[in-house]
């Protein structure tokens, strides 16, 4: 099992979700988030005082997918999410050792 | 005895019907009862003494839009400068502006009750009103043709009242975020009695030493027409000096500290913009004419620096900002404020444009050379705003634009930009800024020395609002 994280433009999060559904994964948590990475903040002022804005929101999307579906997946998002202009994004992918379903406690791949 | 009975008799009827007589002397004639309508209809002073049907009541358009005024003035500050203000702090202090603004009402209003409304329009001293009016004794329906032949006076001085409300709480402008909440009320207290009720009764009192329109005995013959030094250069240099006494916020010029809502400040705007024409139209204490001319004036002035402050920021900055547009139109407003009654249509667009530049660079420039933190420039836009106003007042009053300063005034105001009126606009101004600061500073040490001003860092860390009042403006992210 994988787990998928990717940070996006928030404009962009309804093109990956429809993106992912299209492929077959019904899950996934969404968090909106703050940081920075290349792309530079903005400048906001209010009468005299100048302030400089780091963090820009952006958003997290958390999936975890089988193996055999990761790469598919990966894809999609990448896909879904580009606009080939800075601030588009990352996508971080690691290995999940176990997965339960809480209603079922079924385990591993059946529960992602 | 049977003489002496029909003597006393005939005794009786003669008085009886002398006293008819006489009665029938006062009974008002047609003449008297028509020139009391036309009176009231023209705002003027009752010309007959016979007692008509309408001898002591008020007129009743003339009440209604008083009373009218008095709740757009109240509007002004709850919630008009409490969203106003209250966008524009963190979103950790947005209820410590509401809980200020609401304390003041009711301090205020006791202190009006007590013994403001007195001290402030009865007569006296040029300085003080006398203390007759204490518990607002014998104020009832009845005009008190001194300052309106057609408004009851409980009204009166219940529209005077919300000026005295908001002019404190212009103040919690430049001292938001950072001052204790019972140390505000204080100050508060002693700031009305110290600098508003001698500083309203010496412009607006019957007999003040200011009061160029009505008292032809004022020694500065200065004309305000709703409160340019009174409202907004009182509270503005105030402010000034008690943040400077105060000191800045923590850590301001390193942390950001921009406004949690400019959503809220626009919605509070837009209240004050309408609540400020029961302000300046008000200030006729009529529905006449000169209120009518104010409400034009009031109108044109503020959209003008409403569009002038904005366009600045565009030919310098590059982007026309909705703060912009709210600072231009407050400063419009306050600019205009001692003007309206007294300039034309054209006077009002001058004023516009200077209400929509100076104060802008006040605000944009002069504060970040100085470095002091009025956290909300109050002394940018109601000091540098209201002392514009009053100067200007000066240089634009005009005759056509209000008959009534031809009543005591008819040798200063020359409808020319250097009549004598400027000069004593310019006294005026003086004194006001010398009793705000000075009555301030003392005040503010006194305070700062006994009870202390600010709250504790962790407090003000935290912010104001669960700290000083339990409470959060806002639940949950």
């Amino acid at each position: 099992m994988k787990k998928i994280e990717a940070v996006i433009k928030p404009f962009k999060l309804e093109e990956v979700k429809d993106a992912l559904h299209e492929i077959g994964i019904e899950g996934m948590t969404v968090t909106e988030v703050k940081g920075f990475g290349r792309q530079k903040g903005h400048t906001e002022i209010y009468r005299g005082s100048e302030y400089t804005v780091d963090f820009l929101p952006k958003i997290k999307i958390e999936i975890v997918v089988t193996n055999a579906k990761a790469q598919d997946a990966i894809k999609a998002i990448i896909s879904a999410a580009k606009t080939g202009k800075i601030g588009d994004g990352k996508v971080f992918v690691s290995s999940v050792e176990e997965s339960i379903r809480i209603r079922t406690e079924e385990r591993g791949e059946a529960a992602v | 005895m049977k003489k002496l009975f029909l003597i006393l008799s005939f005794t009786f009827l003669a008085a009886l019907s002398a006293i008819n007589a006489v009665a029938e002397d006062k009974k008002p004639t047609v003449d008297d009862r028509l020139a009391d309508i036309e009176a009231y209809i023209n705002n003027g002073a009752r010309q007959t003494n016979a007692p008509t049907a309408i001898a002591t009541s008020a007129g009743p358009g003339h009440n209604a839009w008083m009373m009218t005024s008095s709740a757009l003035v109240l509007f002004m500050t709850l919630p008009g400068l409490f969203l106003f203000y209250g966008g524009l702090v963190r979103r950790k202090n947005i209820l410590s502006v509401i809980a200020q603004c609401f304390g003041i009402a009711g301090v205020v209003t006791i202190l009006w009750w007590l013994c403001g409304y007195s001290m402030v329009f009865h007569s006296g001293s040029p300085f003080l009103g006398a203390l007759d009016w204490k518990f607002l004794k014998g104020i009832d329906s009845t005009p008190n043709t001194d300052y309106a032949a057609w408004v009851s006076q409980n009204v009166f001085s219940m529209y005077q009242l919300m000026f005295a409300i908001i002019t404190p709480a212009l103040i919690l402008g430049a001292i938001a975020e950072r001052m204790k909440f019972s140390a505000i009320i204080l100050f508060v207290i002693g700031w009305m009695f110290l600098v508003y009720f001698p500083l309203a009764h010496m412009v607006w009192g019957i007999d003040g030493f200011m009061n160029g329109v009505w008292n032809a005995g004022a020694s500065i013959k200065a004309i305000d027409f709703a409160g340019g030094t009174v409202v907004h250069m009182s509270s503005g240099w105030s402010a000034l000096v008690l943040c400077l006494i105060l000191g800045p916020r923590m850590g301001f010029g390193k942390v950001p500290m921009p406004p949690h809502s400019m959503v809220l400040c626009a919605v509070g705007t837009g209240m004050l913009w309408v609540g400020w024409y029961g302000f300046n139209a008000g200030s006729a204490v009529a529905a006449d004419g000169v209120a009518a001319n104010a409400f034009m004036t009031t109108t044109l002035a503020t959209a003008v620096a409403s569009f002038v402050w904005p366009l600045l920021e565009y030919i310098i900055r590059g982007k026309p900002s909705i703060l912009g547009f709210c600072s231009g139109a407050v400063a419009g407003l306050v600019v205009v404020t001692p003007a309206c009654g007294f300039i034309t249509a054209s006077g009002a667009i001058i004023v516009g444009i200077l209400a929509g530049a100076i104060p802008y660079l006040a605000c944009a420039f002069l504060k970040a050379k100085l470095g002091y933190d009025d956290a909300l420039d109050t002394f940018g836009v109601h000091a540098v705003g209201g002392t514009l106003g009053a100067f200007i007042t000066g240089v634009l009053a005009r005759n056509s634009a209000n008959a009534n300063l031809a009543t005591n005034l008819g040798k200063i105001v020359t409808d020319s930009p250097g009549q004598p009126l400027v000069m004593e606009q310019l006294k005026a101004m003086a004194v006001t800024v010398l009793l705000a600061v000075v009555a301030t500073a003392i005040l503010g040490f006194a305070l700062k020395f006994t009870i202390g001003l600010r709250p504790t860092e962790d407090v003000e860390n935290q912010g104001l609002d669960l700290a000083e009042h339990g409470e959060e403006g806002y639940h949950g992210s």
